[in-house]
């Protein structure tokens, strides 16, 4: 029995991915803010919203975030379900309540040391009784949302709750967990092992023969023999308990380790509900402050698709109390894009935003933008300028090369690469030749390339060669000086506007 | 050949097997055969090996027979046999000394017709892996034929088969316990329903992935409890016939049984065989990760009269042995000794490989006297009386005076005792005294040497003996030709000079005339 919401036929690897690489990744994209705002909590005031901020659903988030789909099926199958999320998000409520309620039912019930097989068999019983509570909840639940969600990812679940726990399967568990009390007596088979110990101890189901202490004479040899232990014989008492032991330990091993597995499907169901819950979470706040999304359109990796309109920075704008400024993407066909422009003109939000979408859409999230489609690009990486390293380990070129190779390990044909600012920590000609150098090899090993720069040197060269695949887009200023945050398409300019940035703040 | 003809693998000559209690000879720590013979016999106490390790064998028709041995045991699979031998007597004596102790008749019983089933197997194994192999060695050949007449007597064969079938009922039997409260039912077993398979069976659908393990581990003492030897005792009483044939069984093969101590021993051959054959055992397994990283082991060409000595790519076993652990290379040497030469003078740079050198030379020539593989690619070896050596004594190096009276001492009994068959090894000797002194009793020593015709090497600051005579030879510690401040531990035929000391200090301070001349220039 399996929940199967976030893939259609397995089980989603609960390992949240930790490597330098994904924690550039989280951090160059902000991702932090967009995961808080999923486990329900609200960044701005620091206090905890009315769901309040759930340290689960935030690993979730980020595990799922961050482990790209490849395959345009795999995306729709999880679409769907969001759609029904998005449709009912009480069922989606309820079912994440239910299963963190089976997970924490084993704290209810007394475990002891658990070292005996009786001991574990009695806790193993307690803890089924209390696991055949939600599971009758969970049936419950399906049949009432049956033919309410459209989706294969529900309607298989739901479907598979009807028939797997039907009301003859719990009169079946209920009978075992009366019959493993053994009230009527033990019965194990054995044969005799090396030094005529007894091996192969197996449970078996008495028959009423067994239950009769009269012995009975067969034609041939005897077919039984009866003793007992005196009352206050304890150390024959304690070695025919542990002889019992044999036996019931089977039993115990078998129950106990179906209450894991029941544990564990609560587990998975918990995970993979709780990243649709996230998901509601995050939809909540954008749309609560008016901001749109939408379902992207995944197109498969070779395909060269880039458009979007009204792309924004999702994590921007859970930070801020207005709307913030959407751009319009129209790159079919690109392999490299080239930004150049005015400081604080929206550089790094649009490379942010672009990242964040094409991350969501390959979790089968929506995205933050109007429209949004692009061809599967794994993995996603990110290569910003970085602060000084405070180990003084590395030069900073050294430091940033360094980086850029490790980056070069995991890069594959089909990956995106989100580059800030590199190639900055030299001077001018050597970074942009270094750039110059990176930037092609990237490129023609069909890595897509977005470029943020202020190396006019780099960026003007890119432009003097750039073919139909390359587009140039520049942050805007008005006359004034002033920024409109937005970014089209433009030819880098020989001059940055530092000078604007030095007046604003020398005012 | 006949079965009275094989009695041994480790002697050609029983008789000169050595007794119980024989002392490592006094040269072993200052060779460092002691750690060798150590790690070889490392987890073997119980064959009490070091006395075959501490005696040299007279003989070359000895030594010969033992390398015949080592060459039958190049072959992988008479080790595996051979090892699977000692592994199946070693459990047939842990079997039989637990029949010995434990309490209930039948745990005794069996117990002990499983050590006389095992006994039977390991004999049974080790003829058949005899017979599959060629083998070239007189020691082999011996225990094969043995074994063969062995194995096809009566008495053997019947053992087999009445093991072989009595254990085959036991094993039929089954049965059942019942238990409810204090009484307890036991029963023929009539293929009752599996309850815990039927238990799992209904919580299946609810699999997600491997199980935690949740079953008891239960310390499972060998004895059996007093409910579990009431159960045994009905269960042997539901099974009269089999268990009467494990108690005739019993009676006939000296088994346990009331106020009857076990009397089942083997045979004596193969017992002492199962503990010589451990000689060669321990020594191939010790030699298998110093031959994986790449060290030459072979059979030297032995002779009593010539001491015109070689060998090839030869070292020191106990420092190889540390250095293959640490992964780091071991520096190989040559030695070859013409004519009327008798001793290698060893001179050169501190640290430089002189005493590991040394030593190398008497472990050579110790390892060849007790027939096993010796280190090098090739050796001709001499079989000497007796092996003298003179190390420095470090205890005593706070009293000088004393310390020369004891070097003194010493040598003195090394050339009261040594003779013309004699090797020789002295390391650093009169270090304690002026160089004049040194000189002048160390001249005095060699010549007594010179005189004796002792086979010898003699490691030494002083450049002087290095040229004493036709009989001794030169040898020199060396630098790397590019870097005179890298030593490389080779030990080479060469004169004295006494240069090298100058240039490896130049060198490290950066002093030669090159370094220097630069180091102005700038």
């Amino acid at each position: 029995m399996k929940a199967h919401l976030l893939f259609q036929d397995r089980d989603v690897d609960p390992t949240p991915a930790s490597d330098p690489l994904t924690d550039a990744v989280i951090q160059d994209l902000e991702l932090d803010t967009l995961v808080a705002a999923m486990a329900g909590g609200d960044p701005r005031s620091h206090s905890q919203s009315s769901s309040g901020h759930d340290d689960f659903l935030a690993e979730v988030a980020r595990t799922v975030l961050l482990d790209s789909l490849t395959d345009p099926a795999e995306i729709g199958y999880r679409q769907a379900v969001l759609r029904d999320c998005l449709d009912h998000p009480g069922l989606v409520r309820q079912l994440y309540d239910l299963a963190l309620a089976g997970i924490t039912a084993e704290r209810g019930v007394y475990g002891g040391y658990l070292r005996h097989p009786g001991t574990i068999l009695r806790h193993a019983i307690d803890l089924m009784q209390g696991y055949v509570v939600h599971l009758r909840q969970l049936r419950h639940l399906a049949d009432e949302h049956t033919g309410r969600v459209t989706s294969p990812g529900f309607t298989e679940l739901f479907a598979t709750l009807a028939r797997q726990l039907d009301d003859d399967y719990f009169h079946t568990v209920n009978q075992h967990l009366r019959r493993l009390r053994f009230e009527r007596g033990v019965l194990i088979s054995a044969r005799l092992g090396p030094g005529s110990k007894g091996v192969d101890y197996t449970l078996r189901s008495p028959t009423s023969t067994h239950d009769s202490w009269r012995s009975r004479l067969g034609f041939g040899d005897r077919d039984s023999y009866n003793f007992a232990i005196a009352e206050r014989d304890e150390a024959g008492a304690r070695a025919l308990s542990n002889l019992r032991d044999r036996g019931v330990d089977l039993a115990a091993d078998a129950l106990a380790g179906a209450c894991d597995h029941i544990r564990d499907f609560f587990r998975m169901l918990r995970i993979e509900i709780g990243f649709y819950l996230g998901c509601v979470n995050l939809h909540d706040r954008l749309t609560g402050k008016g901001e749109p999304t939408c379902l992207p359109v995944a197109e498969p990796p070779h395909s060269d698709a880039l458009s979007a309109f009204g792309l924004y920075d999702a994590s921007l704008t859970l930070r801020v109390p207005a709307q913030v400024v959407g751009n319009d993407l129209d790159a079919d066909g690109t392999s490299l894009l080239v930004v150049t422009g005015a400081n604080q003109g929206g550089k790094s939000t649009l490379l942010r935003s672009i990242g964040q979408a094409q991350l969501m859409m390959q979790a089968g999230m929506f995205v933050p933008a109007q429209y949004w489609r692009a061809r599967i690009c794994t993995p996603v990486l990110t290569h910003y300028r970085r602060e000084e390293d405070a180990t003084m380990t590395r030069g900073k070129l050294d430091e940033e090369l360094y980086r850029m190779s490790e980056i070069a390990d995991r890069l594959r044909p089909g990956a995106l690469m989100l580059c800030n600012e590199s190639f900055a920590s030299t001077n001018e000609r050597e970074g942009s030749e270094i750039g110059r150098q990176v930037i092609h090899a990237l490129t023609d090993a069909g890595v897509r390339v977005v470029l943020v720069t202020h190396l006019h040197d780099l960026a003007q060269s890119l432009y003097a060669q750039a073919s139909s695949s390359t587009l140039f887009l520049r942050a805007q200023r008005r006359a004034d000086g002033t920024r409109t945050f937005r970014i089209e398409p433009g030819q880098p300019l020989p001059t940055s506007y530092g000078r604007d940035l030095y007046a604003d703040v020398f005012r | 050949m006949s079965q009275q003809s094989y009695r041994s693998i480790l002697f050609v000559d029983p008789t000169q097997r050595p007794g119980a209690q024989a002392p490592a000879p006094d040269h072993f720590r200052d060779l460092n055969l002691d750690q060798v013979v150590a790690a070889v016999t490392a987890g073997r106490d119980e064959y009490d090996l070091n006395p075959f390790f501490h005696t040299p064998l007279r003989t070359l028709d000895a030594i010969a027979y033992r390398h015949e041995v080592f060459q039958d045991l190049a072959e992988p699979a008479l080790v595996e046999n051979v090892t699977a031998f000692a592994r199946g007597m070693a459990r047939t004596r842990e079997g039989l000394s637990r029949a010995a102790k434990l309490f209930h008749a039948y745990q005794k019983k069996r117990w002990f017709l499983d050590s006389l089933r095992r006994y039977c197997d390991t004999v049974r194994g080790l003829a058949e892996g005899l017979t599959t192999v060629d083998l070239a060695s007189r020691g082999l050949r011996g225990l094969r034929d043995y074994l063969a007449e062995y194995t096809a007597s009566p008495a053997f064969l019947a053992l087999q088969a009445e093991t072989t079938d009595l254990r085959a009922d036991l094993d039929a039997v089954r049965y059942c316990v019942f238990i409810r409260g204090h009484r307890v039912r036991v029963s023929h077993y009539h293929e009752e329903d599996d309850y815990g398979w039927r238990v799992a069976q209904t919580f299946a659908r609810f699999r997600q992935g491997s199980a935690r393990d949740h079953r008891t581990t239960f310390t499972d003492s060998l004895d059996v409890d007093h409910v579990e030897g009431m159960v045994l005792d009905l269960v042997a009483r539901l099974h009269p016939t089999v268990f009467g044939a494990l108690d005739a069984f019993c009676e006939r093969y000296g088994g346990p049984g009331p106020g009857r101590p076990i009397a089942f021993a083997g045979d004596p051959v193969l017992a002492t065989f199962d503990r010589e054959v451990q000689f060669y055992l321990a020594y191939l397994e010790y030699l298998t990760p110093l031959r994986q990283a790449g060290l030459a082991f072979c059979h030297p060409e032995m002779s009593a009269i010539s001491k015109q000595v070689a060998a090839e790519q030869t070292y020191d076993l106990a420092l190889a042995a540390k250095l293959v652990t640490a992964g780091r290379p071991v520096v190989r040497n040559d030695f070859h000794l013409t004519g009327p030469e008798r001793v290698m003078v060893v001179t050169g740079p501190n640290q430089g490989g002189k005493t590991t050198f040394a030593r190398a030379f008497g472990q050579v020539h110790y390892l060849a006297s007790i027939g096993v593989p010796v280190p090098g690619e090739r050796a001709r070896l001499f079989l000497s009386d007796r092996m003298y050596t003179h190390f420095e004594r470090e205890e005593d190096l706070d009293n000088l005076t004393g310390k020369l009276q004891d070097d003194l001492v010493r040598i003195h009994a090394i050339l009261a005792g040594a003779t013309e068959r004699s090797i020789i090894i002295m390391n650093e000797i009169f270090t304690s005294t002026t160089l004049a002194d040194a000189l002048w009793l160390a001249h005095k020593v060699m010549a007594r040497i010179i005189r004796l015709d002792s086979l010898g090497i003699c490691v030494t600051f002083l450049d002087e003996l290095a040229s004493f005579s036709e009989k001794t030879v030169s040898m020199v510690s060396t630098v790397a030709a590019d870097d005179p401040a890298t030593l490389t531990y080779r030990v080479v035929r060469r004169p004295a000079d006494g240069v090298a000391y100058a240039i490896v200090l130049a060198q490290r301070y950066g002093l030669t005339y090159e370094r220097l001349t630069k180091r102005v220039a700038r």
